[in-house]
């Protein structure tokens, strides 16, 4: 079985109301995790995402100004000088299949619907540290693997094109533990 | 916890994008625990979770009072950008906060009135009585202190509310395709 040193990991947290705040600390805390940084907006976040380097970052969508969509497509800038490859958890009311393409398409790694949950948070955080994406680039997109899954029925148009060599997962740690068990 | 360096990156060119691989920098806080090692984060973070409720009532208030605060500055200055987007905003907390705080009847309530806003071509046209209506229930939903949220009757309020907003948006938006299907669509996230 695995356990996450929460203990070791960095995380940011973005969101402009000060419940959800008070809640993912919180929780956050209760995990194990010590370092908990917080944001109330976009801006914020982006900078304290330079100055502290977190390992995970956990946004909100809507907010003023500046909000978690335009936060998510800052930091995946592959040609910035901090880490674009930071996994991303977007947690939000916003759960419209819309929703959900547009945040994906802005590079979030993972997404969880409001009302937030424990088991739905931790379950997030394992899937980023246990089961990292390649990323993909694109002229149009930078950020993680949007296939999770291999569809051979797929019908649909093909965003890239690369032949069956563009299929390369990461291995995950928890399948590779698996198959050794 | 550092980041992998430039050579630990693996990228692969094909015709139309580059597949970047790396080794996983988190995989050191992953650790491999006998059963009889392993506690429970999750139950722990419920309980701590369940050391705060004694909080939810009044930060219920306060969100309530935050969307009553909007929707009277809607109606001092119209629909303004500022005006709306703090409404859609105040609302919008509702609806992934309460069902947390206790208040679930609220939290459907406040989707619906988010719908309204979202998706009504033109807000100023929207009968005023489909804001008071959804403002009002909820402010009721937590004055009452869940009693109305804990029988049936929070729930029938929500439903109401619930189909006379979306028979209203089905309305308006018969002649925007894309907003009809999103009114119509149903969510698709699982909550956990």
């Amino acid at each position: 079985m695995f356990r996450i040193d929460f203990n070791k990991l960095r995380f940011l947290v973005c969101d402009d109301n000060p419940h959800m705040r008070r809640i993912l600390r919180t929780l956050l805390h209760s995990f194990g995790a010590r370092e908990v940084y917080e944001a109330e907006d976009g801006a914020t976040a982006l900078e304290m995402y330079s100055h502290y380097v977190p390992d995970i970052v956990i946004t909100d969508w809507a907010m003023p100004i500046f909000d978690g969509l335009e936060l998510a497509q800052m930091i995946r800038q592959p040609e910035s000088k901090g880490n674009p490859y930071a996994p991303i958890i977007m947690l939000t009311g916003h759960s419209e299949k819309r929703r959900v393409t547009v945040a994906r398409d802005a590079g979030v790694t993972e997404f969880l619907a409001k009302p937030i949950s424990a088991k739905g948070l931790y379950q997030r955080i394992l899937n980023v540290v246990a089961s990292p994406r390649p990323f993909i680039k694109t002229k149009t997109y930078f950020g993680p693997d949007r296939r999770r899954n291999t569809n051979s029925a797929y019908m649909g148009p093909e965003r890239r094109v690369g032949e069956k060599h563009e299929v390369m997962q990461q291995p995950s740690l928890l399948d590779k533990a698996r198959s050794s068990i | 916890m550092a980041k992998n360096s430039a050579r630990d990156i693996e990228v692969k060119a094909f015709p139309t994008h580059h597949v970047i691989t790396q080794p996983n920098p988190l995989r050191k806080v992953l650790r491999r625990v006998e059963e009889k090692d392993m506690d429970d984060p999750v139950g722990r973070a419920e309980q701590a979770l369940a050391g705060l409720s004694g909080e939810f009532k009044d930060w219920m208030a306060i969100e309530a009072g935050r969307l009553v605060t909007a929707y009277a500055a809607v109606q001092k200055v119209g629909f303004t950008k500022d005006a709306r987007d703090e409404l859609f905003r105040a609302a919008h907390d509702i609806k992934g906060d309460a069902a947390t705080f206790g208040y679930p009847s609220a939290a459907v309530i406040a989707e619906s009135l988010c719908r309204v806003v979202e998706h009504a071509p033109d807000l100023a046209k929207v009968p005023a009585e489909l804001f008071s209506h959804h403002i009002n229930a909820i402010q009721a939903i937590v004055s009452e202190n869940t009693k109305l949220d804990s029988i049936s009757v929070g729930s029938e309020l929500s439903r109401r509310l619930r189909k006379v907003a979306d028979e209203y948006l089905a309305h308006v938006n018969r002649d925007r395709p894309e907003h009809l299907e999103a009114v119509l669509a149903p969510s698709i996230v699982p909550g956990e």
